[in-house]
């Protein structure tokens, strides 16, 4: 039983980070079509910036932590809106081409960060809180999951809430369904693709702080690895579908931990399969809508 | 260009994906009243309408009221005051209807009693998907979308598309009272909703314009009406009996 919630609530935790670039992924791919394949290095980048900040201010205290994990929200929504001022707001309905501006920025904002920081990871550490554990019905679980899993929880909730209730979500949700409609509304829909990058980068800033507490390590590899399979969540939640990232992070994650364990360490193989199934069987994803 | 003119649209080309879907369109839209665009399937009316609003990528000169637009982006046209009702409707089917009418609202002066008085049925669904409403319901969003704010001009595409023969006659009451409020170019299928609401018309054949002129004169001469539409000018109308309003008639809106 303590295996289970074990699993359970760490499977949480690591679809908690999916779920924080997973979302940034959506959004921007729903809104714009754009598939970001630089969205990894707005996490790495993050990770980055919340271990220099934090060691500035004392890494094993809150405020270190707090100011770090702001460092990277702030480094995640900087860069990525920089992405989208400069480079692929010139290219949009261009799909091969923002393919390969976004493929050749992450492998650039990699080499980057390998120049500046090394290949090597670095050990990143805590409040020491965050390397503890609390005992759940014989289960003891890493404390730094439940932290991913309350951000993730935080940061899906304001992303519904900004977009239920704010203007700009307002013209995001239907720019999602038509984009060319809200233009023909009088609106400058440009100015939210900024935002949604912006917003998306953010998540992924803070996903890069919480994915170095939870490794423990932060080093370049740290986005694409994360990236890979904030895909497959994207993809079988449907594009542009945010409810549906939120429960394919969950699923995949689920579904990695628990065959990780109980199968020989076949977790991520066994993702892929669903991924793979998904396709198949459902080509839209859990959530998705059906292409026009 | 002429004062009474709110529209001139000259030597308009636009190309969808690389084919060409307007060849050197010329036209004027009238200051007032409705100034229908007719022709058979397929021959450049609804891209006409797309690349007047700058929707799709066009060449050529395109005055609003004396002011060129042909360089300008969608939202900037708009914003000058061009209301757009799209063929088949496109509302979001994921926001309310009344999100769908905030998200039109370009400021604060919007005709909110228009809308209210035209169709009182959406005040009662405001807080219902507009996906899940019926074909015509969704048009009186699209409509009330466009009329809800105040326009110089009102492009609007089939709006009679696909519906019942009941809505047809709300849709083209909608219209008498959005041409009071301003010009309308019109694209429309149903030539007794044309003739009922069109003082000018604009035909176009192979992407071209093949003849202008007032609206009755065009429809009462079957000949012309056969070359250029390939239907009778009284088939549809009969086909559509009932479904105009009776006191629909070529609309003089005050200058």
């Amino acid at each position: 039983m303590s295996t289970v919630l074990l699993l359970a609530i760490t499977g949480l935790g690591l679809g908690a980070l999916y779920f924080l670039v997973a979302s940034g992924l959506s959004l921007i791919y729903g809104l714009m079509g754009v598939l970001n394949f630089a969205h990894g290095a707005f996490l790495m980048f993050g990770g980055y910036a919340g271990y220099e900040v934090s060691r500035l201010i004392g890494a094993t205290t809150w405020p270190g932590f707090a100011v770090g994990a702001l460092a990277g929200v702030l480094t995640g929504a900087a860069i990525a809106a920089l992405t989208e001022l400069l480079l692929v707001r010139r290219l949009y309905e261009r799909h091969i081409e923002q393919v390969l501006v976004t493929v050749g920025l992450a492998l650039a904002l990699g080499a980057l960060a390998s120049g500046v920081w090394g290949t090597d990871a670095i050990i990143i550490t805590g409040p020491d809180w965050m390397s503890e554990v609390t005992v759940i019905l014989g289960a003891r679980v890493p404390n730094n999951r439940f932290l991913a899993i309350i951000a993730a929880v935080a940061v899906l909730a304001g992303i519904v809430l900004f977009l239920k209730f704010t203007r700009y979500g307002l013209i995001i949700r239907a720019g999602v369904e038509n984009r060319s409609m809200v233009t023909a509304l009088g609106i400058d829909v440009r100015k939210s693709f900024t935002l949604v990058f912006a917003v998306g980068g953010a998540a992924a800033g803070l996903g890069g702080v919480l994915a170095s507490q939870y490794y423990t390590i932060v080093s370049p590899h740290l986005g694409p690895s994360l990236l890979i399979f904030a895909f497959i969540v994207t993809v079988i939640g449907g594009l542009g579908s945010l409810t549906g990232a939120a429960i394919a992070s969950v699923l995949v994650a689920m579904l990695q931990q628990f065959v990780n364990y109980y199968v020989f360490g076949l977790g991520e193989f066994a993702v892929v399969l669903a991924l793979a199934l998904v396709l198949l069987i459902r080509p839209r994803g859990l959530m998705g809508r059906v292409a026009a | 260009m002429s004062p009474e003119l709110i529209l001139s649209v000259r030597n308009l080309s636009a190309s969808i994906a690389g084919q060409q879907v307007v060849e050197d369109v010329s036209l004027d839209v009238p200051a007032t009243g409705v100034t229908a665009l007719l022709g058979r399937n397929g021959v450049g009316k609804t891209s006409t309408i797309k690349a007047i609003l700058g929707l799709i990528p066009r060449r050529g000169e395109i005055l609003l009221d004396g002011v060129g637009i042909d360089r300008e982006p969608t939202h900037r046209i708009v914003q000058r005051g061009v209301g757009y009702v799209p063929e088949d409707r496109e509302v979001f089917a994921g926001l309310t209807v009344a999100e769908n009418l905030k998200l039109a609202q370009r400021g604060p002066d919007a005709h909110w009693d228009v809308v209210e008085t035209l169709f009182p049925d959406l005040v009662q669904r405001s807080a219902q998907l507009a996906g899940t409403l019926s074909g015509g319901q969704q048009q009186m969003v699209s409509l009330a979308r466009a009329l809800l704010n105040p326009n110089r001009l009102l492009l609007v595409d089939e709006p009679t598309k696909g519906l019942a023969p009941k809505i047809v006659g709300e849709v083209a009451d909608a219209l008498v009272r959005a041409a009071e409020l301003a010009p309308i170019l019109l694209v429309e299928q149903n030539l007794a909703v044309v003739r009922a609401l069109a003082r000018d018309v604009v035909v176009v054949s192979g992407g071209r314009v093949v003849h202008t002129g007032p609206a009755a004169e065009f429809l009462d001469d079957p000949d012309l009406v056969r070359r250029h539409l390939g239907v009778h000018g009284d088939a549809p109308e009969s086909a559509a009996a009932g479904a105009v309003p009776d006191g629909a008639h070529p609309t003089e809106a005050p200058a």
